[in-house]
């Protein structure tokens, strides 16, 4: 046997070559995600120009030409219309929200007692804040103080007519804080309504049973709009000669049973998604119906649901919208309330004003689900498939 | 059943107290709650009676025969202020029935669009289908209704300067103007013709069925279908001397003459619609599609189905039936959304019924009217989706 007498024996690594440049880098990220294939190339030189021939002007109106501030519509307002803007001018008129702030959120509540809302409305956020993060401490006072002490202080600071305060009657009320109102009192109504009639549905006792399923049939086969109306309109029918019910509890009442049927939807289909034997195994442990309920079924059933539930809720929030038909002023109903104001009347006016409202809108759902989506990373315990 | 109490296996009569007994507190708890609904009811419909009666107002629907005395602005049928209450809310309800239907046409267009965009390996199609969701998913349909009426639609050139668009058509602050077909004589040939065409149609799906149950051949009925759909009719119109002539709106002086124009109030309802509920749909397409299991493509694909038929003939079978449920729902949103009409004024079922309603006070009767009409669609929508849904259901043991 001969020994092969090695020649060349390298000593130390070859350094690593970079990947062939198709394969690396931002070339490769585009040639995977935006020009795969030659039909994804075409789509994406179309997506490409429809975003160049809208991105551009629509920064250029909402920004670059908006009018930002002033006292009028003359800075809103071209020079053939009687205001100071070149010829041709066309942007956003964020004056006008300026001017108007005030207004959009407090609506026509008296001025001088305006630290009123504001004062309900830092309790309210202070309350909701550690509520919602997971890690703070106290969650069972911190819902008392959210839910039964906050609304007997705003029942008492926002109306007035006690302690000295001056009595503010609801017409008054509008902006974000009817909004606000309107969507908290119906969340927090309308969950454990929607979880009462849910739980009737899914009663043994037939009555009981048919009159929630008939509640429930009746009031998703029809538009909130009408319930509002039926509130406004019927309502007073049904009650006694000199009963009247404030317009602004009559709406209260209708988004309050509007969504609680759906939300009772909702809650039916985590009960149904729990095993029998959760029921049976809290039967066989004899545990009472409500015990059953509280300590068993709802806690896994409530969670299974819960982007259901925030989808009623900001489903909910959106709702609120609709009460500015029925003459109320919610933030939309101030909005387009004051497009009358031949003060600020001109043609950019309302989409301003619309587009303002619209983002507010947007950032109070879009948190909500954001939040909702957290929430569920938090309570997926188990489960995981 | 009270803990502790020891019962005899065959158990002939409950034993224990009879208070504990689940049955008869089942029974009580009913009882009580009919006692009390009973007297709630007879205390609303006395106090109801009670002020029908203070207010002047006659009950019942005989109002439905009086005068109307109002105009709406966009009727299919025809109507004026002397036509009865009963055909007003008639207009109402093919009003309402007109934009639900296109709604839920576009809709679903859109959304099955931008629900396949999300899902898209193109970076720039997915990233731009989801803001489009969640813009037009966090935002009131109200408003978005709002947005088209007096921030787009109102803005628009005056009828003399109005935009022109292709095929004739102009675009103006009081809405689009078309050409108007005018039906000639001989016109009913050519929908006959259509009516045959859909016939033969269904005729030529159900031989390609049982041909391709059969052999396995399959029959190309996409193109027959097309083919006949298309142009049975048109080889009819022409044969009949095309009946159908337009009657072109012209731009004159001051206003458009001539033409149909279709009103901002429907643009706008219209156009909201269909854009919001599309940024639902396109999230119930996105689940059904990403709810049909990876296996399912990979098995078809190693069965050497080629790609486009794998999402013909696997994918988008199993989708639907994902998605036709909470699709239905979305189109009975839609329905009911278009109530949102009475806010700009086009004449829905609900604005008509509130012109009404202040006009008679008759409010009970025509909220009745309202329910029984929403509950009617509902259940006509929902009979109909399932009818579909359950062809398309998974037939199992």
């Amino acid at each position: 046997m001969t020994t092969h007498q090695a020649t060349f024996v390298r000593a130390s690594m070859i350094e690593a070559s970079s990947p062939p440049i198709a394969e690396g880098g931002l070339v490769r990220w585009l040639r995977k995600n935006l020009f795969a294939t030659p039909k994804d190339t075409v789509l994406t030189i179309i997506s490409l120009l429809v975003l160049a021939w809208l991105v551009p002007p629509a920064i250029q109106w909402l920004f670059l030409d908006a009018a930002w501030t002033g006292g009028g519509r003359g800075v809103c307002a071209t020079v053939a219309q009687g205001g100071a803007q070149p010829e041709g001018w066309s942007g956003a008129c964020w004056a006008f929200v300026n001017a108007k702030l005030d207004q959009f959120v407090y609506g026509r509540y008296p001025l001088e007692e305006r630290w009123r809302p504001t004062l309900v409305g830092i309790l309210f956020v202070l309350l909701l804040v550690p509520m919602l993060i997971p890690k703070v401490p106290y969650k069972s006072i911190n819902a008392i103080l959210l839910f039964a002490v906050l609304p007997i202080v705003s029942l008492i600071l926002l109306p007035g007519g006690w302690f000295g305060l001056t009595f503010v009657e609801t017409p008054l009320w509008g902006g974000l804080m009817v909004t606000l109102i309107l969507s908290f009192v119906g969340i927090a109504v309308s969950l454990p309504l929607g979880i009462l009639l849910a739980l009737g549905r899914r009663s043994h006792m037939p009555v009981i049973k048919m009159l929630c399923t008939a509640f429930i049939e009746l009031v998703r086969g029809i538009p909130l709009i009408t319930v509002l109306f039926m509130a406004s309109v019927m309502l007073p029918l049904f009650l006694p000669q000199g009963v009247t019910f404030d317009k602004f509890l009559r709406a209260l009442i209708g988004v309050s049973l509007f969504a609680s049927a759906y939300m009772a939807e909702v809650v039916r289909g985590g009960l149904q998604a729990i095993p029998k034997g959760q029921y049976e195994g809290a039967d066989s442990l004899g545990l009472s119906y409500w015990q059953k309920m509280n300590l068993i079924v709802l806690p896994q059933a409530l969670k299974l649901v819960i982007p259901g539930i925030v989808n009623t809720f900001i489903g909910l929030f959106k709702d609120t919208s609709l009460v500015s038909i029925i003459g109320m002023f919610d933030l939309l109903g101030i909005v387009r309330f004051n497009f009358t104001d031949a003060n600020w009347a001109s043609s950019v006016t309302p989409i301003s004003g619309l587009i303002f409202a619209g983002f507010i809108f947007w950032l109070f759902c879009f948190g909500m689900s954001r939040y909702s989506g957290f929430m569920e990373r938090v309570l997926d315990t188990a489960h995981k498939r | 059943m009270a803990i502790g109490v020891t019962t005899t296996p065959e158990k002939s009569k409950p034993s224990g107290s009879i208070i504990n007994d689940p049955q008869v507190r089942g029974i009580f708890y009913q009882v009580i709650t009919l006692v009390v609904l009973a007297a709630f009811v007879y205390w609303v419909a006395d106090n109801t009676i009670e002020n029908l009666k203070r207010a002047n107002i006659a009950s019942g629907y005989g109002f439905l025969n009086g005068r109307a005395g109002f105009d709406v602005g966009q009727s299919l049928i025809a109507f004026t202020s002397d036509s009865t209450y009963q055909r007003a809310l008639l207009v109402g309800l093919l009003n309402t029935l007109l934009v639900a239907i296109c709604g839920i046409f576009t809709a679903t267009i859109i959304g099955f669009a931008v629900g396949i965009g999300r899902l898209s390996h193109n970076w720039l199609i997915a990233k731009l289908s989801l803001t489009y969701v969640e813009v037009f998913r966090n935002i009131p349909p109200l408003l978005v209704i709002f947005f088209w009426y007096s921030g787009v639609l109102a803005i628009l050139p005056q009828p003399r300067e109005s935009a022109a668009l292709p095929l004739n058509m102009f675009l103006n602050n009081r809405g689009l103007a078309f050409p108007k077909p005018i039906l000639g004589d001989g016109w009913q040939y050519t929908l006959f013709a259509l009516v045959i065409a859909i016939v033969a149609s269904i005729a030529v799906a159900r031989f390609a069925h049982k041909k391709q149950d059969a052999t396995g051949q399959r029959f190309p009925i996409l193109w027959t279908v097309l083919g006949l759909v298309i142009g049975l009719p048109l080889l009819t119109f022409f044969a009949t001397g095309s009946p159908i002539t337009f009657d072109v709106p012209v731009a004159g002086k001051f206003n458009l003459t001539g033409g149909s124009v279709i009103g901002p109030e429907f643009l706008s309802l219209f156009l909201a619609l269909s854009f919001y509920t599309a940024a639902f749909i396109a999230e119930i397409v996105r689940a059904g599609i990403r709810g049909v299991s990876k296996g399912q493509t990979e098995a078809a694909h190693a069965l050497g189905i080629r790609p486009r038929l794998t999402t013909r003939l696997v994918v988008v079978p199993q989708a639907l039936r994902i998605i036709i449920p909470p699709l239905t729902s979305q189109y009975l949103n839609l329905t009911k959304n278009s109530s949102l009409a009475v806010a700009i004024g086009y004449a829905d079922l609900v604005a008509v019924g509130g012109t009404i309603l202040n006009q008679t006070g008759q409010a009970i009767e025509v909220v009745t009217i309202w329910i029984v009409v929403y509950l009617s669609l509902s259940l006509a929508t929902s009979l109909f989706m399932n009818w579909f849904n359950a062809r398309m259901a998974l037939v199992e043991r």
